[in-house]
């Protein structure tokens, strides 16, 4: 494990109930500032529901969340970005003013900052030649690149995804890929929700395996991957790997 | 090619046009048999004359004047009350729903003649209103409730997604409304809000029951002292159609404008 320079968030006996359904079982979670965590599971199993939990989408029913060791979730907001499976961009905005929105009414920074800081980060995600068009005229790639690019420009300190690339063409994902790489090599705090095993081998720190609501197995990826401990996570990894 | 373009519009303006006469000549006809005689060259003088070298608005036009100006007025009124119903709607708080919901029903099941006498005499004078604000109210109290519905069912057709990215990306309430939300919907919901429009044009003829001089009111004024009936209710009718008409036209072009550049190509 690198750099440990505090917890950034943590879960503690957190429960998370849909009316009679229990979505997160006694969910016991600490990741550190810097690290890169992975969570995979079957579909259903609440990585979803846990990852939305850290940045308030998801009120939990009990138990308790930190984040930087507060507990009220709305004052962290846009300092936990989050990339959603299906982007959310605004399709009435252009790709500039997507970014520029937040910062603006958020940030209060003048029209020029914004735009200055929208364009470096454009420029990172390698799309700052499509500035001034607007979502629906992208390929899915480059809407996911904005998408993550927008949320840097609140200059968060965690960042949460939570599948950002299963909507996409197979020959996209390693373009949104390639942007998270750079972004964990870079020392962002990220909890990652995918099914990427050459992601989360070559930057993850841990990889989380859930099943019907609960934390089965944490371990580094070499160890999930190659040698799990529990008989669910096998029949998991076994699933994925045949396809 | 160009034929294959002209000839369905051609054939259909020839079948109008057929159309067109074979409705004057029943008119024209029935009107002999009344004994009624045209007089449409005095139409003319209604809408605007000449006097000591210069142009003036004639009574149609006034008339048309004090009904853009009651239906503008009533229009802004509407939406305001239509979109904050429609955001008491889909709120959390329970009273807020119980009240728009109210609202919604109480005035949809009501005549709006009888709420504009309840207005003009019971409330309007209570409350200290003038003649042409009880009006324009009434107009709005009426066509709000049916805008509101417009509104939230474009509030609803909005991914929660979009809720949630302004969310996560610490957009305050108000901003994700102002500058995510509500254009959407307003796209969304054009069309509907079009026909909103001319339907509050339309109503606006009702309040000449309050003696108020909107186009209607004019209408009357000269058939009573001309006894033109026909030829003065058919211009009212055309003014009436040539207003609702470009405004729908508007519309169209506004939401293709809107619309385009959000779309894939
Ligand atoms: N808003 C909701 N209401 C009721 N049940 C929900 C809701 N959101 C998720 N669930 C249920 O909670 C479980 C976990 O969902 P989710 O966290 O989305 O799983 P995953 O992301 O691992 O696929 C699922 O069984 C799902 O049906
Ligand atoms: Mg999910």
């Amino acid at each position: 494990m690198k750099k440990t320079n505090g917890k950034a968030i943590e879960f503690e006996h957190v429960d998370k109930w849909f009316g009679a359904f229990q979505a997160l079982k006694k969910i016991n979670l600490s990741v550190e500032e810097g690290e890169i965590v992975v969570i995979c599971g079957p579909s259903g199993s609440g990585k979803s529901t846990l990852i939305r939990c850290i940045n308030g989408l998801e009120p939990y029913t009990s138990g308790q969340v930190k984040v930087f060791d507060s507990l009220d979730l709305n004052q962290q907001k846009g300092k936990v970005g989050m990339v959603f499976q299906h982007f959310y961009l605004f399709p009435h905005l252009s790709v500039l003013e997507n970014l520029t929105l937040a910062p603006l009414r958020s940030l209060k920074l003048s029209k020029q900052a914004a735009k200055d800081l929208a364009m470096h980060f454009l420029e990172r995600v390698k799309i700052d030649d499509q500035a001034d068009k607007y979502p629906a005229q992208l390929s899915g790639g480059q809407q996911q690149r904005v998408a993550i690019a927008r949320s840097l420009c609140m200059m968060p300190r965690i960042m949460l995804f939570d599948e950002p690339t299963s909507a996409l063409d197979p020959e996209m994902i390693n373009e949104v890929l390639d942007v998270m790489v750079e972004l964990a090599q870079e020392g962002m705090t990220m909890i990652c929700v995918t099914h990427e095993m050459g992601f989360a081998k070559k930057v993850a720190d841990r990889v989380v395996f859930m099943d019907e609501g609960e934390v089965i197995e944490i371990a580094t990826p070499e160890n999930l991957f190659n040698s799990p401990k529990h008989k669910r996570t096998k029949a998991f990894l076994n699933k994925i790997l045949a396809h | 090619m160009t034929f294959q373009v002209v000839k369905p519009i051609l054939s259909a303006l020839l079948q109008i046009i057929i159309l067109l006469l074979g409705i004057a000549w029943l008119l024209d006809s029935g009107a002999q048999a009344m004994g009624y005689s045209w007089q449409w060259q005095r139409i003319p003088d209604y809408i605007f004359f000449y006097e000591e070298g210069q142009w003036w608005s004639a009574e149609l036009i006034d008339g048309l004047l004090v009904t853009l100006k009651i239906s503008a007025l009533s229009l802004i009124a509407t939406l305001l009350i239509g979109l904050i119903t429609a955001l008491l709607r889909v709120s959390d708080s329970i009273i807020g729903r119980i009240l728009a919901r109210s609202y919604i029903e109480l005035i949809r099941n009501t005549p709006l003649l009888v709420q504009i006498y309840l207005l003009y005499f019971v409330f309007g004078p209570v409350i200290g209103l003038d003649r042409f604000s009880t009006a324009i109210l009434a107009l709005a109290i009426f066509q709000g409730a049916y805008t509101a519905e417009i509104f939230r069912a474009g509030l609803n057709s909005i991914d929660t997604g979009q809720f949630e990215a302004a969310k996560s990306l610490g957009l305050s309430t108000y901003f994700t409304y102002k500058d995510v939300i509500l254009p959407q919907v307003l796209q969304r919901t054009l069309p509907p809000l079009t026909n909103e429009v001319v339907s509050l044009i339309k109503n606006s003829s009702i309040v000449s029951v309050m003696a108020i001089f909107d186009l209607t009111t004019e209408g009357r004024n000269i058939v009573a002292e001309t006894a033109m009936p026909f030829e003065i209710w058919f211009t009212v009718a055309a003014i009436y159609l040539l207003l609702t008409l470009s405004l729908s036209a508007l519309s169209a072009w506004l939401e293709h404008k809107l619309g385009t550049q959000w779309r894939a190509h």
